[in-house]
């Protein structure tokens, strides 16, 4: 038995050791991240004959470098990645996507390296990138696909979220398009548009004129549709747009303003907030069968509905105790539980796609925070404090938050903005988006390409 | 339920009253135009007909009408009692201090405030409608505490 034992350990030791001699890099993204992991991102190479096509169907000069920096640029924003500049690469990038030579690349310090090459193949692009850990001398990944030559952000936008995914072995979020309100003019008559653009600002288009005023876009699950709200015929109400067709309709048949409207996990409800007479309610529509159904029932202000991803809970906000507070219930409406206990109040909960905790604005003496709890309110933690801030939604792997952030304005009505931000759930790696107008509400899609 | 309703408000009321006495003593604040944080001054104040002003305006996160909003509303009523064809509709407003979601049910809480007050005067809900903008519409742009006490505010429009 004791020798049993002993041999057990033994086995254990013997098969722990070439185990992690061999371990592959992996990047710890649940700590913030003070140490970026160095990588090169060498250009997808190219040979003339597919350079010229793409030159004459893209105007790019070179779309094999275009494509490289998408990726480079997408990994920088983690925050997780410290992309090495290209004037130090030694290698071409044609012989470095057939055998690296390490050294070379491990002279410059880096841990990883990215290589590719682009062809032009029947009217197509076709991509095949490989990643590489430099210190173990090996292949971590090798992939290749096809799509239309417009798609060529996209496609970096796609090796990103590979990489991202087989370094810190979580989803990426790059193949995604944010939705927000896009703001102009004065603070007092304020423009406002739907807009939606690329994860990283490119692509943006404007979804509507701005003879209206809009607020509070989301996307369904796919993507593909966006509820929110709008001042038409100065009737506010929830309405529905089909972002590839154009065609927009009013939801539900309410005798009064609905807002803050959501899809359900499933995208086969909407759940908002319907206000008659000083009292906002929580309601549902199924966009199949048009049944409403009444959530909550009290004679406080309930809104900001946000469904758990798996539609069992909703967290919502309620100033039934007097203030802003953030409260959970089941999905039917009943069990209503409040879970915020801080100081000060609580706004706009979102529930994380991970399920297992809650961002929320709370405004605290003065200031406007956003910030993270688990479920049950427990965990409090804040990410950022500001003048103004609200408004955080989840990037898909439930890892970054975006929001937007409102300026002071002067006596004389200067110096009012409003911007969208991101920052990571580790309270790190605050940065702002870069939009053409001002922005608000945003909302992140889900992952475009799975 | 409509009992429980007005007995609340009633309630709240007589503490808002109790708030603002208690206020009132400690600070008649910014230039006279605040007391406590409700906006008393006439900058922004239109006129419905001689005599009538077009709004009324709250205290943070508040929805009582006020001593003075009430006498204003009453101006209101006994003007839209004089002329019967007018239709109105009441433009709820909140401040920028917070968030936009709330904010528009805050709006729409406190111009039913107001037509609450009106229907008591008389004047049928048919005539009145609401319309709650919650932080959309500032008449201020300011981010100070005199421009938020203007922007927290319920607008009789006429309506046609």
């Amino acid at each position: 038995m004791e020798n049993m034992k002993k041999l057990l350990i033994l086995s254990f030791v013997i098969f722990l050791i070439p185990l992690k001699s061999f371990s592959l890099i992996e990047v710890d993204i649940t700590r913030g991240n003070l140490n970026p992991l160095p990588l090169a991102v060498s250009p997808l190479s190219i040979d003339n004959n597919s350079r010229n096509n793409f030159k004459r169907i893209l105007d790019k000069e070179n779309i094999g470098v275009e494509i490289s920096l998408i990726v480079e640029n997408n990994l920088k924003t983690t925050g997780l990645f410290n992309p090495l500049n290209k004037d130090a690469f030694l290698q071409a990038p044609d012989i470095a996507n057939l055998k690296p030579r390490f050294e070379d690349w491990n002279l410059i310090k880096a841990q990883a390296l990215i290589t590719g090459k682009v062809d032009y193949v029947d009217e197509k692009l076709r991509v095949e990138f490989r990643l590489w850990d430099v210190l173990a001398a090996k292949e971590m990944m090798a992939l290749a696909f096809t799509t239309v030559p417009n798609n060529w952000r996209r496609v970096g936008h796609i090796i990103s979220d590979k990489v991202y995914e087989r370094l810190t072995g979580e989803k990426g979020y790059f193949d995604t398009r944010i939705i927000y309100v896009a703001e102009e003019g004065p603070k007092t008559k304020r423009i406002k548009k739907l807009a939606i653009m690329d994860q990283d600002g490119a692509n943006n288009k404007f979804l509507t004129l701005g003879n209206e005023l809009v607020l509070t876009p989301r996307f369904n699950p796919t993507s593909q549709m966006v509820t929110y709200l709008s001042y038409f015929r100065n009737l506010p109400r929830v309405y529905l747009l089909d972002i590839e067709t154009g065609m927009q309709e009013v939801v539900g048949d309410f005798p009064g303003m609905t807002f803050a409207p959501r899809f359900s996990p499933d995208g086969k409800k909407i759940i908002m907030s319907f206000a008659k007479d000083g009292n906002s309610d929580i309601y549902t529509m199924d966009l199949e069968n048009r049944i409403v159904e009444k959530i909550t029932n009290h004679p406080s202000i309930d809104t900001s509905p946000s469904y758990s991803p798996d539609g069992k809970f909703i967290c919502f906000n309620s100033d039934r105790s007097g203030y802003q507070q953030i409260y959970v219930m089941n999905s039917d409406g009943t069990k209503v539980k409040r879970i915020s206990f801080g100081n000060g109040i609580y706004g706009t909960p979102v529930w994380s796609p991970r399920g297992d905790l809650i961002a929320f604005t709370k405004l605290h003496k003065g200031k406007f925070y956003i910030g993270v709890m688990r479920t049950d309110g427990s965990g409090e933690r804040l990410l950022t404090e500001n003048f103004y801030q609200e408004a955080p939604s989840w990037s898909p792997n439930g890892r970054v938050l975006i929001f937007y952030r409102e300026t002071k304005t002067d006596a004389d009505g200067k110096g009012f903005s409003a911007k969208l931000w991101s920052i990571d759930l580790t309270g790190y790696n605050e940065r702002k988006i870069k939009t053409p107008t001002d922005g608000s509400d945003p909302s992140w899609s889900s992952l475009l390409s799975n | 339920m409509k009992l429980n309703k007005i007995l609340r408000n009633s309630l709240l009321v007589v503490l808002a009253c109790l708030a603002l006495s208690a206020c009132a003593t400690k600070k008649v604040s910014q230039k006279g135009q605040m007391q406590g944080d409700v906006y008393t001054g006439t900058d922004t104040v239109e006129y419905l007909a001689s005599g009538v002003p077009d709004r009324v305006f709250f205290a943070t996160n508040e929805s009582v009408l006020t001593t003075a909003s009430r006498e204003t509303l009453r101006k209101q009523a006994a003007w839209l009692r004089k002329n019967s064809d007018i239709t109105v509709v009441l433009e709820g407003h909140a401040d920028e201090r917070g968030t936009r979601e709330y904010n528009l049910a805050l709006g729409e809480r406190r111009a039913n405030a107001a037509k609450d007050y009106l229907m008591t005067y008389g004047i049928s809900s048919d005539r009145i409608s609401v319309l709650s903008y919650g932080k959309e519409r500032p008449v201020d742009s300011g981010s100070n505490p005199l421009a938020w006490s203007k922007n927290r505010r319920s607008v009789t429009v006429k309506a046609n």
